[in-house]
């Protein structure tokens, strides 16, 4: 069987359960003092790479976390080796980089480090694009599954993906090398043991900077403002059906 | 360059001559054209795409609309007469039957190359979130995801961190590749006028694909969909399990003839399939009415649906965080007042 080494992207985003507040000067989301995790997709894609190293362990060779970021992104990797993976490479910034960018950054990192696996989450919940893995795709010329609920590595190096699609799901064969983003589905990622938590302290974490990988990561996007969504009223509580029933008349809504 | 596109048929030609000083003209004031990238399944044109055209005439320039797979020549007559739409291309290829991005997005490019589109428009369906982000980088742009509105023809409005931002963004990319969210933009509608002319496009590079399609399984459903029916009954976890969500779901949401939706909790428990899911990780649907039956109201469920004209909750839990954005909230157990709500609907038909 192929071996696989596999490269699995990982970004810092404020907690999920962290309501995000738009800054005073309005150009951007308070980050300063909130708390922050991984993407969750990420986690996802970390799992989903142990699991096939679990399943095939000869064949999975060398699982790589990779994160573009400020230098605080070092904790998200640290937490990615505490999973499993073997080491971790950090482009550090303290720019945001858009997903055109980041793409150029992780095509250069597969090239560099022979990767011909990559796992990426479908979307991170800062920016919500969900463009990075299918832009690598892209650029690479490999094939890509998105929002993948299964992933299959057969004894030919094809890899079976079942994705999320509207109404219901797909299935596709990839060959390798190829490009897979995770959706919610895929599977439940594990928690980080304390005992692996003090072993990944010791595994590698090589810091470049940016400029070092020779890519172009100027931004694209200006962002002229952000503003907090217009804020909706609850409209108060009815007694019973009869009461919720003549209120929706009220409104229109029946 | 729209000349190198027009058919080789005398007749089209003559109307394609007759059109093109008008266009010329146009373009010199106005140098926009936007290609909108629409769906189609079994001989129709999808909902989802409907909107695309909308937001497509709101940047200002020609509409080219493309379809492509093997009945894309039959779909594009239904096309054609939408309004908006100045011309309509095919791609008549069975390759593009599965809309695999590996040689769908070349095939895009190589039509926007030869149309010199400025703008490229698809819904932010799964079609498009797997298609368009492919095709941004190979024409090098960044592109914008899940647009909810057009200022001018390079600033567009997005919501970020699960919609509790709102970003304004200036794109200074040449070409314009966006995505946009259905239920910010209305559906087009049949034009009066005289349909868009059709042209087989001759741009198809046939770039094998490294991918193959295996299978799919869809979830039938009589029930309208999800994505933009007008009424949606939504369940969460209050439901308890599978068995109470499909005896009391169902029944509620043909009496209002509603589609059925679901929290994140309740697919990931089992009571729902998985495409019911609302929220930033599911679909985003902005109803007349949307009913929430059992669901606590996560800010990543919120970002699914608060866009609704009119919000309704059901829970027994007062200080829910649904009540927060329902414009009409009843603090009952689900179990006796969902049978209730569906009899009193059922009555009053």
């Amino acid at each position: 069987m192929t071996a696989l080494r596999i490269l699995v992207p990982v970004k810092r985003v404020i907690d999920y359960a962290v309501k995000p507040r738009v800054n005073a000067a309005q150009t951007g989301v308070e980050t300063a003092g909130v708390k922050m995790s991984m993407n969750p997709f990420d986690e996802l894609s970390i799992e989903e790479a142990i699991r096939l190293r679990e399943r095939h362990p000869t064949t999975v060779t060398d699982i790589l976390a990779f994160s573009a970021g400020p230098a605080k992104a070092q904790d998200t990797l640290r937490t990615a080796m505490a999973m499993g993976a073997d080491r971790a490479l950090l482009a550090e910034t303290d720019t945001e980089l858009e997903p055109l960018a980041v793409a150029k950054l992780l095509q250069r990192v597969v090239k560099d480090e022979d990767r011909n696996l990559v796992i990426l989450g479908k979307q991170s919940i800062d920016g919500d694009a969900g463009q990075t893995g299918q832009m690598l795709a892209g650029l690479l010329g490999w094939g890509q599954a998105t929002q993948a609920s299964a992933v299959v590595v057969g004894e030919g190096g094809r890899v079976t993906v079942t994705r999320e699609v509207d109404g219901g799901e797909e299935v596709l064969e990839l060959g390798l090398p190829a490009v897979v983003t995770a959706d919610l589905r895929l599977n439940e990622p594990r928690y980080a043991s304390l005992p692996n938590i003090m072993k990944a302290k010791k595994k590698p974490l090589v810091k470049r900077a940016v400029a070092d990988f020779g890519v172009e990561v100027g931004a694209r996007l200006q962002t002229v403002k952000v503003v907090e969504p217009a804020p909706r009223k609850g409209g108060g509580k009815v007694e019973d059906v009869g009461g919720l029933v003549a209120r929706l008349k009220e409104l229109g809504a029946l | 360059m729209l000349l190198t596109r027009t058919a080789p048929s005398v007749l089209r030609a003559a109307a394609a001559a007759a059109t093109a000083g008008a266009r010329a003209h146009a373009r010199r004031f106005c140098p926009l054209s936007t290609l909108a990238v629409l769906e189609h399944k079994e001989g129709n044109l999808l909902p989802q795409s409907l909107p695309v055209i909308t937001a497509a005439t709101k940047l200002g320039g020609t509409v080219t609309a493309l379809l492509a797979g093997t009945d894309a020549a039959s779909v594009a007559a239904q096309v054609a007469k939408l309004n908006g739409v100045s011309e309509v291309l095919t791609v008549s290829n069975g390759a593009y039957d599965k809309s695999l991005a590996e040689n769908f997005a070349p095939m895009l490019q190589e039509n926007i190359k030869a149309g010199g589109f400025t703008h490229v428009v698809a819904a932010h369906s799964a079609f498009g979130k797997n298609i368009m982000p492919r095709l941004s980088a190979l024409l090098d742009v960044q592109q914008i995801s899940d647009v909810i509105e057009i200022h001018d023809d390079s600033t567009f409005v997005r919501p970020i961190y699960a919609g509790n931002a709102i970003a304004t963004v200036k794109s200074s990319d040449d070409i314009k590749v966006l995505t946009i969210r259905g239920t910010a933009f209305p559906a087009a509608a049949e034009g009066s006028g005289s349909a868009a002319a059709v042209q087989e496009s001759s741009a198809d590079p046939k770039v094998e694909s490294s991918t193959t399609w295996v299978s799919e399984n869809l979830a039938k459903s009589e029930r309208p969909d999800l994505g933009t029916a007008t009424r949606v009954v939504s369940g969460g976890r209050g439901l308890k399990d599978k068995d109470n969500f499909d005896k009391l779901m169902p029944p509620l949401a043909d009496a209002l003839g509603a589609a059925i939706g679901a929290s994140r909790a309740a697919v990931d428990s089992g009571f729902a399939d998985n495409s019911l899911q609302v929220g930033q990780t599911g679909k985003v649907v902005a109803p007349q009415l949307y009913l929430a039956v059992g669901i606590s109201g996560a800010i990543q469920h919120l970002a699914g649906m608060k866009d609704s004209k009119v919000i309704a909750a059901i829970n027994k839990d007062a200080d829910a965080p649904i009540f927060q954005v329902a414009d009409v909230g009843l603090v009952a157990d689900l179990f006796t007042a969902v049978p209730e709500l569906t009899e009193k609907l059922k009555s009053e038909k």
